[in-house]
């Protein structure tokens, strides 16, 4: 490990505190994160083919 | 003469999970969306942590705390329980959100709940067995809290051997058994429909396998 991450690994955690409220940057960022996946998971549309009902049902019957 | 217990096995597994629920070869058209990932996500993590953890297993200490292979192995199953708990916890709040113990899935949810319960005690016991000054620091602050709620003498975090069978042998078979019930759950009671789905117009996409 070399640089800035050989820094950032070796030094403790930076925290954050509002009274009794604790918690790393680290998690912080984590859960910021999962959020983000979250709401772009519910917001961004999946890619879908329309095959209708039958062309889906002859495919599986063909396998 | 009443029926062999096989036979009113076999008879009640094909009532209630049909092979074509099983493995049906279409879904609703409302799982065509993002949020309905990652609960096949949270099962692929999964199955990168059995993996894994049995290569860490055959293999033992000696080899993964010093070859670089079996370091990349030891990170592999450690990053992968990371994005497990993501991929989970995304899902958990997937289905809160959609409330998705309607329709006769409270089985379904309780046994989601119970395999959320049931991967922090896995996860905990390997941070437990990791043999370093971390698993060191984890363990004893740990021991605190269990003896404060009177377990510390059944459940006894400072045991290497303890935490270590329960870690590979207990507690993943536990897990597996939840999980896999889970999904027959799914599979049984087929995947929860959002809130405001028209579900008349919702299984016009799929092949019948949720019809009853």
């Amino acid at each position: 490990m070399s640089g800035w991450f050989s820094h950032f690994m070796n030094h403790p955690a930076t925290y954050l505190k509002w009274g009794w409220v604790q918690i790393s940057v680290t998690n912080l960022v984590v859960i910021l994160l999962m959020f983000a996946i979250f709401l772009a998971a519910v917001f961004i549309p999946f890619p879908t083919h329309n095959e209708s009902h039958d062309e889906i049902k002859n495919k599986g019957e063909k396998k | 003469m009443s029926k062999m217990w096989t036979a009113r096995l076999r008879e009640g597994w094909q009532r209630n999970l049909p092979i074509e629920k099983l493995i049906p070869d279409a879904q609703p058209a409302y799982v065509a969306s993002w949020i309905y990932v990652f609960g096949v996500l949270t099962l692929a993590a999964f199955s990168v942590i059995i993996a894994s953890g049995l290569v860490l297993a055959f293999a033992g200490p000696a080899w993964y705390h010093t070859s670089s292979f079996g370091l990349f192995v030891n990170s592999l199953h450690f990053w992968s329980v990371q994005l497990f708990f993501v991929f989970m916890v995304i899902h958990l709040w997937g289905k809160f959100w959609m409330a998705a113990w309607r329709g006769r899935r409270m089985l379904t949810w309780v046994t989601g709940s119970v395999a959320f319960v049931a991967s922090i005690a896995t996860a905990f016991t390997g941070y437990l067995i990791q043999t370093n000054f971390d698993s060191q620091w984890i363990a004893f602050e740990a021991k605190d809290g269990f003896n404060s709620v009177g377990v510390g003498a059944v459940f006894t975090v400072t045991n290497l051997g303890q935490m270590l069978l329960l870690h590979v042998a207990f507690l993943p078979l536990i897990l597996g058994v939840i999980t896999l019930v889970h999904v027959l759950m799914v599979r049984k009671r087929g995947v929860v429909p959002p809130i405001d789905a028209d579900e008349s117009n919702t299984f016009e996409n799929f092949s019948g396998a949720l019809n009853d």
